[in-house]
């Protein structure tokens, strides 16, 4: 998955530490995901990926970053997404990965469910240090 | 929730039609408003879900169990209408 980078302007980075900073990583999606020709569907699929990424930064990290971009592979167009914090980390990516499975009381299919919405998915995680969370949604 | 007890109330719409987005989380603060209106003897029901959410929200593996949903403001009165007795409103 050799996802490059296109044009710098294309790319939005969000400061994410509170519940009124998700509309605004939202929204920032929603416009690059519209500019890219997604449908409104689709563009709702990338916006709710967004949401559940910034939530989990708010929950469990308390503050981070969600960068938005446009990206590109040979001949195919996406968007790409990048949730970052420097939070407590994941203990088992497994467990966190696993349908149902929730620490905050939640339905637990925040992850599974981005994975599933999303083209790409990737997690890194570091105990004590932070998560990465990056995701891909190509245009069809 | 103090609302339902001091009007008396029998039934609660939630309209979401101003929402873009209805995450994993934001779906389970509704759902615990419905369950929890329905602790205190009243009826929910959640309109306005735009379609595009609605496809999101299934395809997340979000669901509303148990929680009443219609198209909009005028079906959910509607719905109440049928659900309560004596067509007791309140927003």
């Amino acid at each position: 998955m050799a996802s490059v980078p296109s044009e710098p302007e294309s790319r939005k980075c969000v400061p994410v530490a509170s519940d009124d900073d998700l509309v605004v990583a939202r929204r920032e999606g929603r416009i690059l995901a519209e500019q890219l020709g997604f449908s409104t569907s689709e563009a709702t699929l990338v916006a709710t990926a967004i949401s559940e990424l910034a939530r989990n930064i708010v929950s469990y990290a308390r503050r981070g970053e969600i960068q938005v971009s446009l990206v590109h592979n040979g001949t195919k167009r996406g968007i790409n997404i990048v949730a970052r914090d420097e939070g407590p980390g994941i203990l088992d990516i497994n467990l966190a990965m696993r349908e149902g499975y929730s620490t905050s009381g939640g339905f637990g299919i925040g992850l599974p469910g981005v994975k599933r919405i999303m083209d790409e998915f990737a997690i890194a995680s570091d105990v004590g240090r932070g998560t990465t969370i990056t995701i891909t949604k190509w245009k069809r | 929730m103090s609302k339902v007890g001091s009007l008396r109330s029998k039934g609660v719409i939630v309209d979401v039609t101003a929402l873009d987005v209805l995450d994993s989380f934001a779906s389970r603060t509704v759902r615990d408003l419905a369950y929890m209106i329905r602790l205190r003897g009243a009826e929910t029901v959640i309109v306005g879900i735009q379609p595009e959410v609605a496809f999101a929200m299934v395809q997340l593996g979000i669901t509303m169990e148990d929680v009443a949903t219609a198209l909009d403001l005028e079906e959910g009165l509607a719905y109440l209408d049928g659900k309560t007795q004596h067509g007791q409103r309140a927003l």
